[in-house]
């Protein structure tokens, strides 16, 4: 930067906090703020007439009674906490591996081979994109329930079609899963598997290598930051998802941590307690989510 | 591009690779992938049809979701039965879900826009912090920001009130890294030079951003809002725990009560065709507006609207 530019650019800086403060203020007091809430009312007691919550604004006075609640409900004696946050970590593994096996060869295929055609794919596979979730698990719901089209369609050819599909099936709950993530997925995987250098994979072939290890040694490693950002693009939805499994199952047996969360928030009392689930959830998320927004805001970066 | 580079492959195929190389190159390596194609068209199909059936209920003449019984738009227009018009709850569903989103595209974009332009052009540590904060809240699972909005306005910042106002202001948040992200980007491909030309030509430091900046970045600011329209419509989670009484819930929150018991029967496939129609028509003006928007510039035409307006 030239001396002038320099000196134009610190003139313009109070317009550019101008330009952000809103945005900031925002993201602040709606996402910041309600975060230190929910340290409070996990940290905080409950009023024991009215079974409300009374929050704990000073954190030197937050009592640990919320968590060791929580604690005793994931590994004590009569856990119920356990086994839904168990089958969180299943679900989420399965679902997520099988949408990347289906959008992988999707979005190889149409970044690379769909030519004069790829318009016609790309409107359809983002017009589920923009079909609601409702929409599209209520879809199912209709082909699913007693006498619908699955069952009809199973019976036509002779198998058992009075299988209670919707009455807390995991297959069902994951098949729910992926049918409701997996247009992002798809998209996600497209964007990064468009911008892999065709070159490439030209100079693997004409080096020699077969079509599979071409595949295997050039385009997997190259496919790597797409894989890695469809995992997450997937499985954090998923691991706080409660709407998708209530839908298709809502039976006990197929509950997720989301819905212990949601329970917990209905019930009088426990308000605390849901609070202190949550942040156990976003702690263990932490992690992979810092990973994701830094191996993000570095490639942006890099493009400028 | 690829078949042009095969051709030459396989008209003149590398000899020598070909004794030293263990991948021997058998058959033409450029031909079409039946395999893969046929697994899209698959795929396609699974993901159209179970809704294009759910859209066919809606029209139904019986109260089967599974049994086509004739056509009839009762479900939407008629008298004497839980139709989306005379259902006072269904009728109301879908205006709370166009206010929601009309409101929250009309607070979101502009802040969202502002922040983009002054986070780019701030760089400082504060800005690389307030952007990072963005970038988390667009990865942060939906669930969490809910719970902890329903506990900031129930029991800190009490004057929001449940119902439209907390649904808006959780909305609005949830909804900021779209415009914030997208318009980030375009940003670093316009660069500073075109801001830098009109301030050396003498434009003031805000008829800068307004006639040169904002100009260039219309098209993406368009896609950004055509896609907080969208994903408003959409939103489930934030809007089911901050809404209060059932006045103030939009549609995804009334099918979702109403799967299991309820108003069951194709109203709410009704109701969930108008969401569809909804967002279709916001991503048809999306895609249209902004091939219109970015016309005169070398885009990579119905691709770029395309995926511009999904986000990607």
């Amino acid at each position: 930067m030239s001396a002038i530019e320099t000196t134009r650019h610190r003139r313009n800086r109070g317009l550019w906090i101008g330009l952000a403060l809103p945005g900031a203020i925002w993201l602040l007091v709606l996402f910041v703020a309600p975060f230190y809430v929910m340290l409070s009312v996990a940290g905080g007691g409950v009023n024991e007439f009215f079974q409300t919550v009374v929050p704990v604004w000073n954190p030197l006075h937050w009592s640990s009674w919320n968590l060791s609640a929580v604690w005793h409900d994931i590994f004590g004696p009569g856990a119920f906490i356990g086994a839904p946050a168990l089958r969180t970590l299943v679900y989420t593994a399965i679902a997520t591996a099988i949408s990347l096996g289906i959008a992988y060869p999707v979005a190889y295929f149409v970044s690379r081979y769909a030519g004069p055609r790829k318009t016609l794919f790309l409107v359809l596979l983002i017009a589920p994109f923009w079909v609601s979730y409702m929409m599209r698990m209520l879809a199912w719901i209709d082909l699913l329930q007693q006498g619908g089209f699955v069952n009809s369609t199973l019976s036509f050819f002779g198998l058992p079609g009075n299988t209670d599909w919707l009455g807390g099936k995991s297959v069902t709950v994951i098949l729910g899963l992926v049918y409701g993530y997996i247009p992002y997925v798809i998209l996600v995987l497209y964007a990064f598997l468009d911008r892999i250098d065709q070159s490439m994979l030209e100079a693997a072939r004409d080096l020699g290598l077969s079509k599979w290890r071409t595949f295997w040694h050039v385009t997997i490693p190259l496919s790597k930051p797409a894989l890695i950002a469809g995992t997450f693009i997937t499985a954090l939805p998923m691991l706080g998802d409660y709407y998708t499994n209530q839908l298709l199952s809502g039976a006990p047996g197929t509950t997720m941590i989301g819905n212990a969360i949601e329970g917990q928030l209905d019930s009088p009392g426990e308000v605390g307690q849901g609070a202190v689930l949550s942040l156990m959830l976003l702690v263990v998320l932490l992690i992979p989510m810092i990973y994701y927004v830094v191996s993000t805001a570095r490639a942006s970066m890099e493009n400028a | 591009m690829a078949s042009v580079a095969g051709e030459s492959v396989t008209t003149s195929p590398p000899e020598p690779a070909q004794v030293t190389m263990r991948g021997r190159v058998r058959g033409n390596p450029w031909r079409r992938p039946w395999g893969m194609e046929g697994f899209t068209w698959l795929y396609i199909i699974w993901s159209i049809v179970p809704i294009a059936i759910a859209v066919l209920f809606s029209f139904n003449k019986g109260a089967s979701q599974a049994t086509w019984q004739g056509f009839s738009t009762k479900w939407y227009v008629g008298k004497g039965v839980t139709s989306v018009l005379h259902n006072p709850s269904l009728h109301h569903a879908v205006i709370q879900t166009i206010v929601l989103a009309g409101l929250t595209t009309l607070i979101c974009v502009p802040i969202g826009v502002g922040f983009a332009i002054g986070i780019d052009r701030w760089r400082s540590r504060t800005s690389n912090g307030l952007n990072f904060l963005m970038i988390f809240s667009f990865v942060i699972p939906e669930l969490l920001l809910a719970v902890a909005l329903f506990l900031l306005v129930t029991q800190g910042l009490t004057f929001i009130r449940l119902g439209t106002p907390a649904e808006v202001a959780g909305l609005v948040v949830w909804n900021l890294s779209w415009p914030a992200i997208i318009v980030r980007a375009r940003l670093v491909s316009i660069g500073h030079h075109y801001e830098e030309a009109a301030a050396d030509l003498g434009a003031s430091r805000l008829g800068a951003i307004r006639r040169v900046l904002i100009p260039m970045l219309l098209p993406a600011i368009f896609a950004s809002a055509v896609l907080v329209f969208a994903s408003t419509v959409d939103d489930f989670v934030i809007v089911e725990q901050v809404s209060s009484t059932s006045n103030t819930q939009p549609m995804s929150v009334l099918i979702y009560s109403n799967v299991h018991g309820g108003l069951s029967g194709p109203a709410l496939n009704a109701l969930a065709t108008i969401m569809l129609v909804v967002s279709l028509i916001a991503a048809l003006i999306g895609f249209v507006g902004y091939r219109w928007l970015s016309r005169g510039e070398r885009t990579k035409g119905d691709v770029e609207a395309l995926t511009a307006v999904a986000g990607i």
